[in-house]
């Protein structure tokens, strides 16, 4: 076996009994993407040297002092950061070393990795359909082994669904548990970076590796990373989201209720819960994340770094314009403003839903990867796409995507949403289900 | 709230977004952001009179740091990604 194909919990095991150095492994993973990344073109930049470090990969909006940071964007195809966002940072104090910087849709703004003003990121299940997106490339390198683990970010959805048709695990953090320092920024009210992983218990490391307040962003929150104090399955009430569901494709539905049943043997309640109808979360997040868009992409003005505004792309502009309209002079009440209020109509739903439950289940997506070339017909793609993974979204709540099986050949990711700050419960509940079910050993042909 | 957008209104909104769009950006983006307009419509569905809208989730209030000197950006490394610059000064084009 070679080492790139390990997990990072078996990586670390075996750096510990001295089984292999972390260089071996970085050496294992960088031959690795020389050999298959021209299929998956996951990458946008990859690191020349071969370091004595755990290999990870990271999102192109994650700034790396003196290392190009493009967002995969035009505008800033040619910035070197002289700084590095603290994600990043804490990694490479705690010993990771980065292998290299992965494709994602243009300044994150798609759910298919297609708006890359580089090219597209293929999925490792099958080279003509999409990775997911915006973290597509981070998504598809750890499916390919060409890395041990990479780290993603999230507006809504954008770790959860390339992880979810890709095949791999992917950790939503609360919003405020990550720090947003240097990250590219998005929907400030919204955005959160989080590990992409083989496994939920890799998951897991990274999450705490990363997590915590960090004085370069006032909204991370200073309190434990450990909210519940034991974790007994058989205590577990775990609510199936009905109207998620009705969304889903017929095969990802079933895929989804299998996966309840393997709680319910494993000892946890499953009772169906009825959520505030996903749909009305599709068009909050809209208004929300365009107006933040337009607010965070008025800094590009090729002064200070990066090229004009000329550079932006048609989806950039045309989430700026809208989001423009949305919060200009007599518009800001009937649609920002309203869209918060909405927001706190999904939150309270979320909080009485959480009276009785301890987690929601439903699907990530409400289908397998779609082909290439899907994104390019509807001006709303993403947020349709996202549809299930907005609510938990606007609320703050942490979530994971991991595998609950296949169809077609294409992998299914099941959702496992958690009361805010509770990522300690859904990452010991996926721990469970991925135990139980190990579909983290299947792995494509590439 | 749903409504055609104008070809005059689309100007507007691409003049405070300081974007220069081509006739025909112009015209799809007329369509595309009246089509994504009706789609939102639906929330006028939702009552919110007396609801107080939620701007953030972290619960966090009043967040405060030392005022203190730290270490921060050279000069140098400041100026590192401008395309122009002029005696440790970044270059613009003249606004008055």
């Amino acid at each position: 076996m070679n080492l790139n194909e390990l997990s990072l919990t078996e990586v670390l095991e075996g750096i510990e009994k001295k089984r292999f150095s972390p260089q071996e492994i970085f050496a294992d993973c960088q031959k690795r993407i020389k050999e298959v990344d021209e299929k998956t073109k996951a990458f946008i930049t990859v690191i020349a040297e071969t370091r004595n470090a755990i290999p990870f990969a990271i999102k192109d909006n994650f700034c790396t002092e003196n290392i190009r940071t493009t967002a995969s964007s035009n505008i800033l195809r040619d910035y070197i950061p002289p700084y590095n966002a603290t994600v990043y940072q804490r990694l490479i104090d705690a010993q990771f070393g980065l292998l290299g910087k992965t494709n994602m849709d243009s300044f994150a703004h798609g759910s298919s990795t297609e708006t890359s003003d580089f090219f597209v990121t293929h999925n490792p299940w099958n080279l003509e359909r999409l990775p997911g997106g915006s973290s597509g490339g981070s998504a598809a390198a750890v499916m390919a082994d060409e890395t041990i683990f990479a780290i993603g970010s999230e507006t809504a959805g954008s770790i959860r669904q390339p992880s979810a048709w890709c095949g791999v695990v992917g950790l939503k953090p609360s919003y405020g548990r990550v720090s947003r320092y240097g990250v590219i920024a998005m929907g400030s009210s919204l955005d959160c970076p989080g590990p992409i992983t083989k496994t939920v218990a890799d998951a897991e490391i990274i999450y705490k590796t990363i997590a915590g307040k960090d004085p370069l962003d006032a909204t991370t929150v200073d309190r434990s990373l450990v909210e519940t104090s034991s974790f007994e399955p058989k205590k577990i009430r775990i609510g199936l989201a009905k109207e998620y569901l009705e969304v889903a494709e017929k095969p990802v539905r079933q895929k989804i209720l299998e996966a309840a049943e393997v709680f319910r043997r494993l000892g946890c309640s499953v009772v169906e819960v009825s959520l505030f109808d996903p749909r009305y979360a599709i068009s909050v997040y809209t208004i929300l994340q365009r107006s933040e868009v337009s607010s965070n992409l008025a800094r590009y003005d090729g002064i200070r770094y990066g090229s004009d505004r000329t550079y932006f792309n048609k989806e950039n502009k045309r989430r700026i314009m809208l989001g423009t309209y949305t919060l200009s002079a007599g518009y800001y009440d009937a649609y920002y403003l309203k869209a918060q209020k909405i927001r706190t109509v999904i939150c309270q739903d979320f909080e009485k839903a959480f009276e009785k439950l301890d987690v929601i289940i439903g699907p990530v997506s409400p289908s397998p990867a779609k082909r290439i070339g899907a994104s390019t017909a509807d001006p709303m793609f993403g947020e349709k796409e996202d549809v299930l993974v907005e609510p938990s979204t606007i609320a703050g709540l942490p979530a994971i995507s991991l595998p609950a099986g296949f169809v077609d050949g294409l992998p299914v990711g099941l959702q496992i949403i958690g009361n805010r700050w509770q990522e300690d419960l859904i990452l010991n509940l996926g721990k469970l289900f991925e135990t139980e079910t190990q579909y983290y050993k299947i792995k494509p042909k590439l | 709230m749903t409504k055609e957008l104008t070809p005059a209104e689309v100007q507007h909104i691409a003049q405070l977004a300081k974007l220069q769009l081509s006739e025909e950006e112009m015209k799809r983006f007329q369509l595309q952001l009246t089509e994504t307009l009706k789609f939102i419509a639906h929330l006028d569905e939702i009552e919110t009179e007396k609801i107080l809208p939620t701007s953030q989730v972290s619960g966090n209030k009043d967040v405060f740091r030392e005022d203190v000197i730290r270490p921060s950006l050279t000069q140098e490394q400041a100026l590192s990604g401008a395309k122009r610059k002029h005696q440790g000064y970044f270059v613009t084009e003249a606004i008055f």
